[in-house]
């Protein structure tokens, strides 16, 4: 939209800034026929005061907003450092390790959480670009916006939603256990809807020209993608997949009814139960009168934050370095 | 490029036919890659298809042995031969929480998405707009801790001030709950969708066509004005998308909820107040994941998923045709 035009719109549509230009040229008129000097940058003492109220309440609702924030991460860091600065939480697990005693590790959390989510990465991310892929590159007609509404309702589905699906499916209908696996279905169905809309919104960056002069030079549509139209998107595709993998990584929902807590280290996806850092720290929150398992539960939930933040971090600075941007 | 460096490689060798040498080779990848990407779409139309007829193949059996009013009564007896389960005070307590969460977050939502594209000096923008995304960072157990442990005994005096003064109004009719209360519910969703609001607005609000700001300005607007009248009304459409899409995700919150929710006695009296406890959908099936062991059972939590479902879907849907509206007008 050419600047002009937004112009005549804003005037044609009546809205605030064309009353704005009214009462200004009246106001102006006004002046020229007192023979005062026009007030060009100062206002009349109420407008000046609203505008300062305006500025005060932008600032404090900043300030506000960060109240939260600093209080979460200061009481998580206070209360769980302790633990994390010891070796044996990232090398030992909590087998035989009672609520009310001290010591043990999570590193069999902290690997289930990995795990599943490696897992879910390498079903959703193959399967959310290609997505993608048909419906920037080959998506026409009745199928691609089919597709496209799917997508959509897939990104609102509440996560004991998708939870409840799997169950559903695994447990009532087919009759499985409770395992690793069924976790990273219903993560799958939380993940997919990240990755088709961050890595679609980025190939549609990618400018036409670099189609068109590839298709001009005979090198077939498949080749155009995966070697000129990827690459060009490949950061904002990796920004994607990881604000995606921070996503899944905090769920809990679906880990309460798929994925119940061990305190072993279990790293078979495919039989017995699997403990992960959400577990972890639901298990100890049940044993909210013991000083032991509270600075637990703390120091797992520090733990979780910083692999999030972890990937959140590695999301941006992909970003940053993408060649293609919003 | 200039005309000399022309690519050799452009001109056809003689004597060698085109489109036998290049394209015919490449045609078979072409086919495997465009059906690797329509069978993608395929399978994410039917995975969501799937998810709808499972949910309510699974939920038809138990809705049809309830003896209650699904969509009226307050009981939640799942079990035996006589089950009796409604959602009403699940679709009470989710809505309200919801709503309370609405009007916290959005106003803030958006004085601090114009703090950011408006207020803020240049170098303090970024590492704002970082810091209000890292509140999404923080996954929602630890929310519930917090709200559990830290936030609650604070909030507490507040509500008990609330109840004394203005008890009243049913509103804030005082109800003895000491632990989490639909209101303080709502506290703590308003922070969760805050980054969301946030986020949403601070790009619509960015997207202001310079023009409109700097015209408002010319005319003698204050920063207020030219808000007002160039940049708030260029955003609405995004701020009501925003405001829905967050909507969407309070309600459908689990975890956090779960952790501070007060589960009501079965058969306590029905109260319009906000200090009163209640389940959410998703608390409610999150805190009985236990009782999953007869289809029945399981069905009527699928039935109240359900219901979520459809909640969510229709909040979301009204934001991705605003989303449309504005982007027929923009584009």
């Amino acid at each position: 939209m050419s600047a002009t035009s937004a112009a005549e719109t804003a005037e044609a549509r009546g809205t605030p800034l064309s009353r704005l230009v009214a009462a200004r040229r009246a106001a102006y008129r006004a002046d020229v026929v007192t023979d005062d000097p026009p007030q060009l940058t100062r206002g009349s003492a109420s407008r000046r005061l609203t505008d300062q109220v305006a500025r005060v309440v932008m600032w404090a609702s900043f300030g506000l907003a960060m109240v939260p924030l600093v209080w979460i991460l200061g009481t998580v860091v206070a209360r769980g450092y302790e633990l994390l600065l010891a070796s044996s939480w990232w090398t030992l697990s909590q087998r035989n390790i009672n609520a009310a005693d001290v010591g043990g590790g999570a590193v069999h959390a902290i690997q289930g959480t990995l795990i599943q989510a490696a897992v879910t990465a390498a079903i959703s991310v193959p399967l959310g670009i290609f997505t993608a892929i048909y419906l920037v590159e080959y998506g026409r007609g009745r199928l691609a916006r089919a597709v496209s509404f799917m997508v959509d309702i897939l990104s609102g589905v509440p996560s004991i939603v998708a939870a409840l699906f799997v169950y559903a499916v695994w447990v009532t209908t087919f009759g499985f256990q409770r395992i690793g696996f069924a976790v990273c279905l219903s993560l799958v169905l939380l993940m997919i809807p990240v990755v088709v809309r961050s890595t679609e919104e980025m190939l549609k960056l990618v400018p036409n020209g670099l189609r068109e002069g590839s298709y001009a030079l005979g090198v077939p549509k498949w080749i155009t993608i995966t070697r000129i139209v990827l690459p060009t998107a490949f950061s904002g595709i990796v920004t994607g997949v990881m604000l995606g993998l921070a996503r899944v990584m905090g769920e809990t929902a679906p880990l309460l009814i798929l994925g119940p807590y061990t305190k072993s280290i279990a790293t078979n996806l495919f039989d017995g139960y699997m403990p992960t850092l959400p577990t972890m720290i639901n298990q100890d929150r049940t044993e909210i009168g013991l000083d032991s398992a509270m600075e637990r539960m703390w120091a797992a939930a520090l733990t979780l934050i910083l692999i999030v933040l972890a990937l959140n971090l590695v999301g941006r600075w992909a970003a940053r370095r993408s060649s293609v941007r919003r | 490029m200039s005309a000399t460096t022309t690519p050799p490689e452009l001109t056809e060798p003689a004597g060698s036919s085109w489109t036998a040498t290049v394209t015919a080779p490449r045609r078979g990848g072409d086919r495997w890659f465009g059906l690797a990407s329509h069978g993608a779409g395929v399978a994410v139309v039917a995975l969501v298809t799937l998810v709808g007829v499972f949910l309510v193949s699974q939920a038809i059996p138990a809705l049809s042995k309830n003896e209650a009013n699904f969509l009226t009564s307050r009981e939640w007896s799942v079990g035996g031969d006589n089950p009796r389960f409604g959602i009403l005070e699940m679709l009470w307590t989710t809505t309200t929480a919801s709503i309370i969460a609405m009007a916290i977050a959005v106003p803030i939502g958006v004085c601090v998405a114009l703090f950011i594209t408006e207020y803020a000096p240049q170098w303090l923008r970024r590492p704002a707009a970082t810091l209000v995304d890292l509140l999404a960072a923080v996954p929602s157990i630890v929310y519930g801790l917090w709200g559990l442990i830290i936030f609650r005994p604070v909030v507490r005096p507040l509500e008990d001030w609330l109840s004394t003064r203005l008890g009243w109004l049913p509103l804030f009719a005082p109800t003895g709950i000491t632990g989490g209360t639909i209101m303080f519910i709502g506290v703590v969703l308003a922070i969760m969708i805050l980054p969301i609001v946030t986020a949403i607005s601070r790009e619509v609000f960015a997207q202001t066509p310079t023009t409109h700001k700097e015209g408002a300005l010319a005319l003698g607007a204050t920063r207020w004005e030219m808000i007002r009248t160039a940049v708030l009304p260029f955003g609405k459409p995004g701020v009501i998308s925003a405001a829905m899409l967050a909507l969407g995700r309070a309600l459908g919150e689990t975890i956090a909820v779960t952790f501070i929710v007060s589960t009501l006695a079965a058969g306590s009296d029905w109260t319009w107040s906000m200090l009163s406890g209640g389940e959410t959908f998703a608390s409610r099936i999150a805190n009985n994941a236990a009782e999953f062991d007869s289809p029945q059972k399981t069905g009527a939590f699928i039935a109240a998923g359900l219901v979520l479902f459809i909640l969510t879907f229709v909040v979301n849907a009204i934001a991705r045709v605003v989303i449309e509206r504005r982007k027929a007008f923009t584009e």
